[in-house]
């Protein structure tokens, strides 16, 4: 398994606790639009993975951040 | 052409949907008389104000109406121009001087309102590549603030430690940091557990500044805030606070013992590009700011009052925001947003006015009636209001 899709697993395992639309998962998913998250879901998601990968992902990088494809990418940058 | 005012549809259809109900609009209460600090006329009837942020009744206070008085015929109605240039008059001196009295700190610094007071100091204070801590509670000025800068926000879960520690850990050690708490949080009145944080945030060499502006005038010895009551004059760079709640007017300031801190007044672009505070309000400022330095019969009055009135509303067997009175503001939390506007009307129309406080401003989408207690409100002023609770309580069926 490659680096993006063992962070993609992990990543998507977290978003199930949260995913009360029981939404279909795939990179192109929306946090806001698809999952339909509001900003305290947002906040205790975001910590929940930046505890899972020992990063911070800052309000700024949040703002960039649309889909679970996003995400991803961001994490692995991150933990370089 | 699109119309850009129509992503505010289901914002309009909401609140079109809510007053077709019969219901007040909770955001369009007109005050057609002030009577005091605790009493106005509202749609014509006599209202007794629970709302205001008028934690010390300083709004009628006959030495401050005159100081205001003698600065309108003295100096004009407004002062046409920014504090850098000709915006500056005796008076906002005066209120600077009367700020580092208050605190016992060497220096001073007046906005024009307290949300500018936080949106200069996040943006001029945090640059690029530095880092803004915040509580995830924190208000809207602070915020906004950080959308105006550059810096890096990283928040933490509200008033937790723990959490404040393990992304301050995070954190480029050599990077500059910025620690941003308030004493008191004006949603549901519960303090910080200051010590602790601050403590934290030195630990990993972060400078603290502190939003007292629910504080000011009744925590500490001189009534300087949560810092204060908790002895950590020493260890906070930056206090920021409001006259328009304790002082009774308008304006917002920050004060600090850094040497370099008149600095910021070149480079905070809410302080430079706006209009300096009229010279009456300055004035009034001023005065009420040193009256509160030795209003100890107030506060001890207001916290009596406080404790009468959370004490009542958690008898009646509502869910408050906090177990016990920790600040002069008790949240009452309800269910949604139709069991908020009735029990908010009820109470309205036996005479006495709250606050509504709904998402985005409350945590965790809460619709909340806000509290906020005076040291002007009587005994008899404090049964009305919690028999105007227990009625409409009952009625709204959220109590028994």
């Amino acid at each position: 398994m490659t680096d993006r899709a063992q962070v993609l697993e992990t990543v998507t395992a977290q978003i199930e606790p949260f995913n009360k639309k029981q939404a279909s998962l795939t990179d192109a998913t929306t946090f806001a639009g698809d999952l339909e998250w509001d900003s305290r879901t947002v906040l205790d998601f975001v910590a929940a993975v930046e505890d899972e990968f020992d990063i911070t992902i800052t309000m700024n990088m949040q703002a960039e951040i649309e889909t679970v494809g996003q995400l991803v990418d961001a994490v692995l940058k991150l933990r370089r | 052409m699109t119309d850009l005012l129509s992503k505010f549809d289901p914002l309009i259809a909401e609140r079109a949907a809510l007053l077709a109900t019969g219901v007040r609009d909770p955001f369009a209460i007109v005050m057609e008389q002030v009577l005091s600090p605790t009493r106005a006329v509202i749609a014509g009837r006599e209202t007794i104000l629970v709302g205001t942020y008028n934690y010390m009744g300083m709004t009628f206070d006959p030495d401050v109406l005159q100081a205001g008085k003698d600065a309108l015929d003295d100096f004009g109605a407004g002062t046409n121009g920014s504090r850098m240039l000709n915006g500056t008059f005796r008076d906002h001196k005066d209120v600077e001087d009367a700020l580092r009295e208050f605190y016992d700190m060497d220096h001073a610094m007046v906005f024009s309102t307290g949300y500018q007071a936080n949106l200069g100091m996040m943006s001029a204070l945090v640059g690029k590549g530095e880092y803004i801590v915040l509580d995830a509670d924190s208000h809207a000025s602070i915020y906004d603030g950080c959308a105006l800068g550059n810096a890096e926000v990283v928040r933490f879960r509200h008033n937790s430690v723990e959490d404040l520690d393990k992304r301050l850990k995070r954190l480029p050690e050599d990077a500059g940091k910025l620690v941003v708490l308030e004493g008191v949080y004006s949603m549901l009145g519960d303090i910080a557990p200051l010590s602790e944080m601050v403590a934290v945030a030195k630990r990993h060499g972060a400078m603290v500044l502190v939003d007292e502006a629910h504080s000011m005038g009744f925590f500490g010895p001189h009534g300087r805030g949560v810092y204060e009551a908790e002895g950590l004059e020493d260890q906070v760079d930056f206090i920021v606070g409001t006259f328009s709640k304790s002082v009774g007017t308008v304006g917002g300031f920050v004060v600090s013992n850094h040497p370099k801190f008149e600095v910021m007044r070149m480079v905070c672009r809410p302080y430079i590009f706006t209009a300096s505070l009229p010279p009456s309000v300055v004035a009034t400022s001023a005065t009420s700011i040193r009256k509160l330095m030795t209003a100890d019969a107030k506060r001890e009055q207001l916290w009596a009052n406080a404790r009468a009135l959370h004490g009542g509303l958690q008898a009646l067997g509502y869910r408050l925001g906090t177990e016990t009175p920790q600040s002069a503001i008790i949240a009452v939390i309800l269910t949604d947003q139709a069991q908020a506007v009735m029990v908010w009307q009820a109470v309205l129309e036996s005479g006495v006015y709250v606050n509504l406080a709904r998402p985005p401003a409350t945590p965790s989408g809460t619709f909340l009636l806000r509290l906020s207690v005076c040291a002007e409100h009587t005994a008899e002023q404090i049964a009305t209001i919690l028999d105007a609770f227990g009625k409409a309580g009952r009625a709204a069926g959220c109590i028994d």
